[in-house]
């Protein structure tokens, strides 16, 4: 594998989690439990496409064919995608969608925080402008973990079953493989594994403040790095890629 | 053809210096410091531009925007292209640009805010109608990426806060 190789995979992950996670919360759009929250996951939404705009456009211009992030976003198919499977599951109830939420902000916190220190600048620039606004995500989500923790008898129950479900997909958030290891050689990639013990410890602190009890570690889902996904991927891609499937390269 | 010789890097950013906001349109994008640079070359001129969130809608219509105007100008080859790196602030924002948007019904952005990102509520906002400080945030997200959405306790008017960034 060329460093050129690595660097476009590594930038296909950084875009595919933030495409995929985009789009399950513009999902949201007109389906929030209050106005003010509908406002809010589309805006997170909205935070995810425009980053994953730009990781695509770099991931585009490395592989150096001509292509546009519209084609890699709308061309690939399902075993050509890299999201982390925590991503591409379907939003559930609203206590589902902020566990997600939180276990997503509070990794991506860490992992842009170090990432816009990466000696790739389009990378370290990318980064540097997300975690501004992965900020505002984690302190939303932490906030909704307090109040439905905290709620009803009801909103306890679903936010800890969510947190629950989810956890055997947040192993695969810290994996590694070769292309890491590569591309950590020369400072472009980070450590993953090296963030876990801050990420439990900010997710476990969030949690207990808000009554909710911590997973254990149990069998972790694994497969987006070799493009094996859940079965919910395919579905949602038939959705995103409907109109250049059908029509292709229609244009505004 | 015609090439950018006619115009210096000033004259175009004098130029571009009058696109206003799409979403805020009593600022100029050189006021919200999205507006760069300028690089002229033989035959092409690029405009460097930041957005302030990644995903800002406004800046495809900004990018519109500048192409034409520059057009208008004489000004045939025009490249926009978008940058990350310096990370948009709303550092950038002078004193009299957020007295235009305090004129214009919107709580300008406090430096505070963005190091105390963890503890949003511990900001003070005042109102931009009434300039009470007995205000409540709503919702950290409002109508567009840039705005939280808070409300005055005094005079009763929802009020959008430029947020910190």
């Amino acid at each position: 594998m060329t460093k050129q190789e690595a660097l476009y995979t590594y930038t296909l992950r950084l875009g595919d989690n933030a495409l995929i996670q985009g789009h399950r919360l513009s999902e949201w759009c007109s389906r929030g439990p209050i106005l003010e929250e509908d406002l809010a996951l589309t805006n997170l939404a909205l935070d995810q496409i425009g980053r994953a705009q730009a990781f695509l456009k770099y991931a585009a211009h490395i592989e150096g064919q001509g292509k546009t992030e519209d084609d890699l976003a709308y061309k690939r198919g399902e075993r050509e995608f890299y999201n982390n499977l925590i991503t591409e599951l379907p939003i559930g109830d609203f206590a589902y969608t902020i566990a997600k939420q939180l276990l997503i902000s509070a990794f991506e916190f860490y992992q842009f925080s170090e990432l816009s220190k990466s000696s790739d600048e389009t990378i370290a620039g990318i980064s540097a402008k997300a975690l501004k606004e992965v900020r505002y995500h984690l302190v939303h989500a932490q906030d909704w973990c307090y109040r439905l923790g905290k709620g009803t008898p009801v909103s306890h129950k679903k936010l800890q079953q969510a947190f629950r479900e989810l956890w055997m997909y947040t192993g695969e958030l810290f994996e590694m493989d070769e292309i890491d290891q590569l591309l950590m050689q020369d400072g472009t990639a980070i450590d993953l594994m090296s963030l876990r013990p801050d990420w439990l410890n900010l997710v476990g602190s969030i949690l207990a403040d808000s009554t909710i009890v911590l997973p254990a570690d149990t069998y972790m889902q694994t497969g987006s790095r070799k493009g094996i996904h859940t079965e919910y991927l395919g579905h949602l891609l038939s959705e995103v890629q409907y109109l250049q499937r059908a029509y292709p390269d229609a244009t505004w | 053809m015609v090439n950018t010789a006619p115009y210096s890097k000033e004259d175009i950013l004098f130029i571009l210096a009058g696109i206003v906001d799409p979403e805020i349109p009593v600022v100029t994008i050189q006021e919200m410091g999205m507006l760069r640079d300028v690089i002229l070359m033989d035959d092409l001129c690029e405009v460097i531009i930041t957005p302030t969130y990644t995903g800002c809608p406004a800046m495809g219509i900004i990018e519109h925007d500048i192409v034409e105007l520059l057009i208008q100008n004489g000004v045939q080859n025009v490249k926009v292209t978008t940058s990350y790196s310096p990370a948009w602030t709303t550092d950038w924002m002078n004193d009299g640009t957020k007295e235009k948007l305090k004129n214009f019904g919107i709580a300008a952005p406090i430096h505070s805010s963005c190091t105390n990102w963890l503890n949003p509520k511990s900001v003070i906002v005042s109102c931009p109608r009434c300039n009470s400080t007995h205000t409540t945030m709503i919702s950290q997200f409002g109508s567009t990426a840039c705005k939280a959405l808070y409300k005055c306790e005094d005079c009763k008017e929802p009020f959008d806060y430029f947020k910190c960034h």
